[in-house]
C-alpha cells in the first residue's frame, strides 16, 4: 500500500490527491532537489545517499551521464563533458568575454551559444534539461509519484533571457514550472525570513567557483532586491588552490603531472574541510614516483594563506551595500549559503563586518533548495486554507518602450512586484502613418543608446489618420516568472499585435550594477538629453506642418509675413542642430507665434469653403 | 483496545517532530471518502482533544478520536523504504479490501 507522510493537523489530504512539488537548486557546480515531507522541508538524495548532483552532463555515443559518473570523466573527456553550463544559459557567443576558458566547440549563431558535442550540436537549454530531467526522476521516485510542479532558483541578477532558458530548461525535463524564484529570496525563505513583518537581509552566497552578494528588502511580505553584486570567478575552488599551492612550496615540490596534481588538489580539499571541522588537518600524499609528502595544515596556516580571499568576499559586500545605500549595521540578518561559507575565517570575517554573527543552522549546501521547495509547497496549494501567503518577487531594472526622439517612456518601474501589467496609451505622429515600430527597452536611464533592447516589433494596418488621432494601447505584462510580453492595440481598428520577449542575449551581474549606478550618476546629463529629445520632437512637428501649410496656403500671406515666418524658419534649423534645449523650446515658440496669424487665416477659408453653396439646413 | 508504533516509526516521529519544533504527539484516524470509503488521517497533535483516546508506544503519544478507534483497533503504524520512496504504513488488522494504491480501504 501507499506510503504515507505526516500532516499538520486537519490538513490530511484526500486520498490520490497528494500534490507533489519540489523546489530545484540549479547550480553552477551542484544541483539539488528538495521537498516538503511531513511537513518538514528536506532535500532528497540519490540511492546512494548524496544530495548534491554535479551539474556536469557527459554526452556519450549511445546515452548521456549525469552528475557524479560525468564527473568521474571529466579530464577524460572534456569536449563532450559539459561543466559549468549555467554561464553559458541564454548567453549569445558574443557575451561570453571569457569563451576561452571552456574547452568546448562553440556554435555561434542567433540566440543563445550553441555546444558542438558527439551527439551533436547542444543548446545550453538542452544541457540544463538533463540535470533537471534527472532531478525529477530522482523526486518522482521519492515521493512516489508524478510531479504536480516545481519551483526553481535563479540568480537574483538573472535576465529574462537566461530565466527563459532557464524555464524552457525545466519544460524539456518534463517539469511544470510553478515560479521561478531568486535565490537569495528562496535561502531567506528558509530561514523563515519572511514570517517577520519587514527588514533588511544581506544573503552571503560562496558556491564552489562563485560568489554573489544580494541585499534584499522585506516589506509586508514581499522581497525586494535592492542590489547584487559578487565575483564570477571567485570559490570554494579557490581556497583549495591555496592550500595546493601551500603544500607544493612546503613540500618543495617539482612541477607535478596532471594525474598528481589531481590527487594533490583532492588531498587539499579534504584538509580544508577537515580544518573546519577539527581544527588541523594532516596532508599526507605518496606521489607517483613514490615521494611522500606529509604535511599538517594548522587554522593558522590557513587563514594566513587565505586571508586575501576572504578580504576578496568583502569588496563585493560593501559595493551591493553602496547600491543600495546602506550600512552594515542596517542590516537585520545575514544568511549564509554555498558551501565555502563553512569555513570558519569566512564565518569571522562576515560576522566581523556585520556585526552580528550570520545564520548558519541551516546546511549552506541545501538553503536555497530547501526554500524553494517551502514555496513550491505553497504554490501546489498544500497549505490549510487562511494558511496560504502569496509571496512576490519584484523586476530588476525598469522596462520601457523607446518614443520619438530617441527616448525611453518607462512602462514599468524598476522594484515592481510581479506579476503586474501596466499599459500606456501612445499615438501616431506623422499624418497617415499605418505603422508604428515597438521597440522594448530595459534599464534606468533615458536615452535608448543607454538602455538595453530586448526586443522589436511592428505595429501594422494603423488606418491612415491625422498625426495624434491614433490612439494605440501598449500593455506591458510581467508573469510571476519575471518574463515580459509586450502587446499593441490600435483602440479604433482593434488592429493588435504581440510580442513575448525571449531575448536573446544576457546581461551580467555587473552589468546590472553598472546601469543602476549609471544611471545615478547620469541623472542630471540624462534628464537634460530628455529635455532636448522632447524640444527637438516638438520643434520638427511644427516645421513638418508649418511647411504643409506654407505649400498649401502660402497665398494667404503678404510678402513680409512670409518672410518673418522663413526667418523664423531658419533660425529653429540653426537651434536645431545645438544642444541647447532652452534656445530650441524659444525658437519653437517664436515659430509658433510667427504662424500663429496664418494658422488663423487657413482656419476661416477651410470654414468658408465648407459653407460655401450649401444651404443651412443641409448643415447640421 | 491499542494502537502501536514500531520502534522505527517512532523514532522517525520523535525525529520529525522535534525538527517541526512543536506538537505533543501523533493523530490517527478516518474518514469517509475516496476511492474505497476510508481514508486514514496521519497528522501532528498539538492539542490534545476532550474525548481522545491517547496511547503511547517507545515513547510517542498517539492520539485517536473515539469514532475513528474501532477502525484502526489494533493497527500498528509502520514506517517503510520502497527504493527511494519513504513514509508511513498503516497495518491495520480491521482492513477487509483495500483501493489498488492503499490509500483508501474498506472494514
Amino acid at each position: 500500500m501507499a506510503l504515507l507522510q505526516i500532516s499538520e493537523p486537519d490538513a490530511s489530504p484526500l486520498p490520490h490527491e497528494r500534490r507533489l512539488a519540489v523546489g530545484i537548486d540549479l547550480g553552477t557546480t551542484n544541483s539539488l532537489v528538495a521537498t516538503v515531507r511531513n511537513g518538514i522541508p528536506v532535500v532528497l538524495p540519490d540511492a546512494q545517499g548524496r544530495p548534491l548532483l554535479p551539474s556536469i552532463v557527459r554526452y556519450l555515443p549511445d546515452g548521456v551521464h549525469v552528475g557524479h559518473e560525468a564527473q568521474n570523466e571529466q579530464t577524460r573527456d572534456p569536449q563532450n563533458t559539459i561543466v559549468s553550463v549555467k554561464r553559458l544559459m541564454g548567453r549569445g557567443l558574443a557575451d561570453l568575454s571569457d569563451a576561452r576558458r571552456f574547452p568546448y566547440r562553440f556554435i555561434d549563431g542567433p540566440g543563445m551559444v550553441g555546444l558542438g558535442t558527439r551527439a551533436g550540436p547542444k543548446s545550453p537549454v538542452e544541457v540544463s534539461a538533463e540535470i533537471l530531467r534527472v532531478l525529477r526522476e530522482r523526486a518522482e521516485a521519492s515521493l512516489g509519484g508524478k510531479l504536480v510542479g516545481a519551483v526553481v532558483t535563479v540568480p537574483a541578477y538573472f535576465d529574462d533571457a537566461q530565466r527563459q532558458a532557464t524555464k524552457d530548461a525545466a519544460r524539456l525535463a518534463g517539469l511544470d514550472v510553478l515560479r521561478l524564484l531568486n535565490e537569495p529570496t528562496a535561502a531567506a525563505i528558509a530561514y523563515g525570513l519572511d514570517n517577520a513583518s519587514q527588514g533588511t537581509y544581506a544573503v552571503f552566497d560562496l558556491g564552489g567557483g562563485t560568489f554573489d552578494i544580494s541585499i534584499l528588502k522585506l516589506t509586508r511580505g514581499v522581497f525586494e532586491v535592492l542590489a547584487t553584486n559578487g565575483d564570477s570567478a571567485l570559490g570554494g575552488d579557490d581556497f583549495d588552490h591555496r592550500v595546493y599551492c601551500w603544500v607544493i612550496e612546503a613540500a618543495g615540490l617539482p612541477p607535478l603531472s596532471a594525474e598528481d596534481t589531481r590527487l594533490l588538489m583532492l588531498r587539499s580539499r579534504e584538509a580544508k574541510e577537515n580544518l573546519t571541522l577539527h581544527g588541523t588537518a594532516p596532508i599526507v600524499v605518496t606521489l607517483a614516483n613514490g615521494q611522500k609528502v606529509d604535511l599538517t595544515l594548522t587554522a593558522e596556516n590557513f587563514t594566513a594563506i587565505t586571508q586575501n580571499l576572504v578580504a576578496k568576499t568583502l569588496a563585493p559586500v560593501r559595493r551591493a551595500l553602496r547600491d543600495a545605500g546602506l550600512q552594515p549595521r542596517d542590516i537585520q540578518g545575514v544568511v549564509m549559503v554555498g558551501g565555502a561559507t563553512r569555513m570558519p575565517q569566512i564565518q569571522k570575517a562576515v560576522g566581523d563586518f556585520f556585526g552580528q554573527p550570520p545564520l548558519t543552522n541551516l546546511n549552506p549546501d541545501q538553503v536555497v533548495a530547501l526554500g524553494a521547495a517551502i514555496q513550491a509547497d505553497v504554490l501546489a496549494g498544500n497549505r490549510r486554507a487562511g494558511d496560504d501567503w502569496l509571496l512576490l518577487d519584484v523586476i530588476p531594472l525598469s522596462l520601457g518602450l523607446e518614443t520619438m526622439g530617441s527616448l525611453v517612456e518607462k512602462i514599468i518601474p524598476r522594484n515592481s512586484t510581479i506579476p503586474v501589467t501596466r499599459a500606456q496609451e501612445f499615438t501616431t505622429y506623422r499624418d497617415g502613418q499605418t505603422a508604428m515600430a515597438i521597440h522594448v527597452l530595459q534599464g534606468e536611464r533615458e536615452r535608448v543608446t543607454d538602455c538595453r533592447s530586448l526586443a522589436r516589433f511592428e505595429l501594422r494596418g494603423i488606418p491612415p489618420m491625422t498625426a495624434g488621432a491614433a490612439r494605440i494601447r501598449v500593455t506591458f505584462q510581467v508573469d510571476a516568472d519575471g518574463l515580459l510580453a509586450v502587446s499593441a492595440r490600435e483602440q479604433g481598428t482593434g488592429v493588435e499585435a504581440a510580442i513575448t520577449v525571449k531575448p536573446s542575449y544576457g546581461l551580467t551581474d555587473g552589468d546590472i550594477a553598472r546601469m543602476l549606478q549609471d544611471s545615478q550618476a547620469h541623472a542630471a546629463d540624462d534628464m537634460a538629453a530628455r529635455a532636448l529629445g522632447e524640444a527637438q520632437v516638438e520643434a520638427d512637428q511644427l516645421v513638418a506642418v508649418t511647411r504643409t501649410a506654407l505649400a498649401a496656403d502660402g497665398d494667404l500671406l503678404s510678402a513680409t509675413e512670409r518672410a518673418a515666418i522663413d526667418a523664423s524658419l531658419a533660425a529653429l534649423a540653426r537651434c536645431r542642430e545645438g544642444s541647447d534645449h532652452r534656445a530650441l523650446v524659444a525658437a519653437t515658440e517664436a515659430l509658433n507665434r510667427a504662424t500663429g496669424e496664418l494658422a488663423a487665416r487657413r482656419m476661416n477659408r477651410t470654414v468658408a469653403r465648407a459653407l460655401t453653396g450649401r444651404q443651412v439646413d443641409t448643415l447640421s | 483496545m491499542s494502537i502501536t508504533l514500531t520502534e522505527t516509526a517512532a523514532r522517525h516521529v520523535a525525529s520529525h517532530l522535534s525538527k517541526r519544533g512543536k506538537g505533543i504527539g501523533l493523530r490517527l484516524g478516518v474518514r469517509t471518502s475516496g476511492c474505497s470509503g476510508m481514508a486514514y488521517k496521519l497528522e501532528y497533535a498539538d492539542e490534545a482533544k476532550a474525548d481522545d483516546l491517547a496511547f503511547e508506544s517507545h515513547g510517542v503519544k498517539v492520539f485517536v478520536d473515539p469514532k475513528s478507534l474501532p477502525y484502526l483497533d489494533g493497527t500498528e503504524l509502520d514506517f517503510a523504504r520502497e527504493g527511494l520512496n519513504e513514509g508511513f504504513r498503516f497495518n491495520n488488522p480491521n482492513v477487509k479490501d483495500a483501493c489498488g494504491c492503499g490509500e483508501s480501504f474498506n472494514v
